[in-house]
């Protein structure tokens, strides 16, 4: 089978720190990562490989010439080519126009090494972007199938059938798709294998060929690079932090701050240990020292003394606070 | 597609997610917000609404805010499928075009979102949290977390339309429900065969019975390594059965086994927006503080006092875990 990984080589955001003094990120000097993501779509490629004797994996990536060393990475675990699409044009583009620009790239390929790719694997999203727009964008273009978060995954070259377990928020759908398919990777799906020692020095020597612009005649321009994005970055900001942490002075106080808190968002669970209405208010030692027992509000503070009649005076009080609590 | 007539597109779409004809929580919020973005632009809200059996949902999107909902019936609109959803609503696009269009960011529509995006040809922004309108340009500014979190991005697409995003769940409030409001439901004909859809679903597994969706919870109980043992951290499930909340874990207990991997909150798990979030014994990796930067109120419980947790937390606890743990069961008891 004719296999092809695409994947993306990104800065190590887990390594990103805050300046302590000023706050802001430091976002220099950022090791260079291979999409972890990407890494599980290598390993199902590479699995499909280890299953069909004769599949190639071909590895593609779009960037600068230092994502070469992504490349290499891949072929040092068992990939057999590896291609890069590179070129001052190509650069900044949004998810659509380097899609296209991938897609373009994929066509190129497949008419000049005379290889039809059946399976094309992504990594789900990227570190750096979180989009995962542009696996499915690539399937739209080259017309291919797609599915997409794979947390398992089989191929039946014979039925030419893929059989893909997606993850859901819910549940797992399994799912039957012809080939050829656009399939992206979970963490979930594979656990990448340890580079070997022939890949890696075949992974040394390899010389990793360049697609550009010039190599494509038959490319839009108009669709490429930053002009060719439908959309515009117009400003970059970092989130403003929490505020000031406010430290609670003992693990007593801090408990009772955090049921206070669960309190408001989830009364009915505190609804058993409220003082029924008609019972005489208990006074508790230590917590209701100085609380005015008739206003609902301050009853509310001190959590275990509210009774569940009272709830919606305290709703109203609090600003309908209380109401907020029910499942979404 | 980039287009100069931009008058001929009018109106902010949504469209419906549906698990099983039952339609998702995320898109009462994402009409919440096209009622915003529509009433400052002076336009409509209109729902597309998929499915096999799914007419007595409509009603309560116009009871919710949509002034215009389009129902599209059919067995083969059963279950989500990238092929069936994509023609269908392109297809419609073609005749009726959106000035805008909302989607929201669940598995789903992350699949959906990206290749309608292909086919017509239009910017698309993922994974949404903040929606502002540039009414001069009748713009609308879309603003998402990259780098893990570490940054915000606004986004706009001057000049392709529809106007395109997907917006995260449980980020927006859901509008009130007004049982008189006034709508349209509009029973939609439209064109789509088996062979248009090329995914066969052959089963579903939902998650176990006591399975959850994390990224619905109001209150996550979640720990780190500082919880020391299993045994310790399985004593969150008491405290979150008691306060109503969930649990959740950082990547290295899910690596360690001790929780399964629905449960992993943070860059390569989920992104929560909990109303409350304990985080007990978690050192505050910018891995995992980047996936629950969309919670109200973060307490930390650490016995560091210099744990990088505190800096992201609206209240902090230094103490040990289980100590703290233990005094507010006692008091639920």
């Amino acid at each position: 089978m004719e296999l092809l990984v695409c994947i993306k080589q990104v800065p190590d955001t887990s390594e990103i720190k805050l300046d302590p003094e000023t706050n802001n990120l430091i976002r220099t000097g950022l090791p260079s990562i291979v999409n972890p993501d990407d890494m599980h779509a290598l390993e199902a490629a590479l699995a499909v490989k280890d299953q069909y004797e004769g599949s190639r994996v071909t590895v593609l990536s779009m960037g600068p010439p230092q994502a070469e060393e992504a490349l290499r990475q891949c072929l040092s675990l068992g990939a057999d080519d590896a291609v890069l699409v590179t070129d001052r044009a190509f650069g900044g583009a949004d998810t659509l126009a380097t899609s296209y620009t991938i897609a373009s790239a994929i066509r190129h390929i497949q008419r000049t090494m005379n290889r039809q790719f059946q399976i094309i694997f992504c990594g789900k999203q990227a570190i750096d972007g979180d989009t995962a727009q542009v696996g499915p964008q690539i399937a739209e273009e080259l017309g291919m199938a797609q599915a997409t978060y794979a947390c398992k995954f089989s191929v039946d070259t014979a039925a030419q059938k893929a059989t893909v377990t997606r993850e859901h928020e819910n549940g797992y759908e399994i799912v039957e798709v012809p080939l050829p398919l656009l399939v992206t990777a979970t963490a979930e799906l594979n656990e990448p294998r340890q580079p070997g020692l022939w890949s890696s020095i075949y992974a040394k020597r390899y010389e990793i060929s360049h697609v550009t612009l010039r190599d494509m005649p038959n490319i839009d321009e108009s669709r490429i690079g930053l002009n060719g994005s439908p959309t515009r970055v117009r400003k970059v900001y970092q989130p403003p932090l929490r505020g000031k942490v406010e430290m609670l002075p003992s693990i007593e106080e801090g408990a009772k701050k955090v049921l206070e808190l669960a309190y408001h968002i989830k009364p009915e669970k505190f609804a058993h240990l409220l003082v029924p209405n008609d019972a005489p208010v208990e006074v508790v030692e230590d917590n209701d020292e100085g609380v005015d027992v008739k206003d609902p509000v301050q009853r509310a503070a001190s959590v275990e003394s509210v009774s569940p009649s009272e709830f919606k005076a305290v709703a109203a009080a609090k600003g309908n606070e209380g109401s907020k609590g029910g499942d979404r | 597609m980039a287009v100069t007539n931009f008058d001929e597109y009018r109106d902010v779409f949504v469209v419906a997610d549906t698990i099983d004809d039952v339609v998702h929580p995320v898109t009462y919020e994402l009409i919440g917000q096209a009622r915003r973005i529509a009433k400052e632009l002076g336009q409509l809200v209109q729902v597309m609404l998929l499915g096999e059996n799914v007419q007595t949902e409509a009603e309560e999107l116009v009871a919710h805010g949509a002034d215009i909902v389009h129902v599209f019936e059919s067995p083969l609109l059963k279950y989500y499928t990238t092929d069936g959803y994509t023609k269908v609503l392109t297809d419609f696009f073609e005749d009726h075009k959106p000035n805008i269009l909302l989607i929201g960011a669940t598995n789903n529509g992350r699949d959906l979102a990206p290749r309608m995006s292909g086919r017509m040809q239009n910017g698309v922004v993922a994974d949404c949290t903040i929606l502002t309108v540039d009414t001069n340009e009748g713009l609308v500014e879309w603003t998402r977390p990259a780098l893990g979190g570490n940054i915000l991005a606004e986004i706009i697409s001057p000049n392709h339309r529809p106007q395109m995003g997907s917006v995260r769940p449980n980020v927006f409030k859901k509008p009130e429900r007004i049982a008189d409001s006034w709508g349209r439901i509009q029973i939609e004909q439209f064109d789509l065969k088996p062979e248009d859809i090329r995914m066969k679903r052959l089963d579903f597994i939902p998650f176990s019975k006591d399975g959850y969706n994390i990224q619905e919870a109001d209150i996550i109980v979640a720990g780190g390594r500082g919880m020391g043992s299993k045994e310790n951290f399985d004593k969150l499930y008491e405290l979150a059965e008691a306060i109503g909340g969930v649990v959740g874990a950082t990547r290295p207990l899910v690596e360690k086994g001790w929780i399964e991997l629905p449960y992993q909150v943070g860059q390569t798990g989920k992104t929560v927006s909990p109303k409350l979030y304990l985080a007990f014994g978690i050192s505050g990796a910018i891995q995992h503080v980047s996936g629950i930067s969309g919670a109200d109120t973060i307490v930390a419980i650490n016995n560091d006092p210099n744990a990088e947790i505190f800096q992201h937390a609206n209240y902090g606890i230094v103490g040990d875990c289980m100590e703290v743990l233990n005094d507010m069961l006692a008091h639920l008891k």
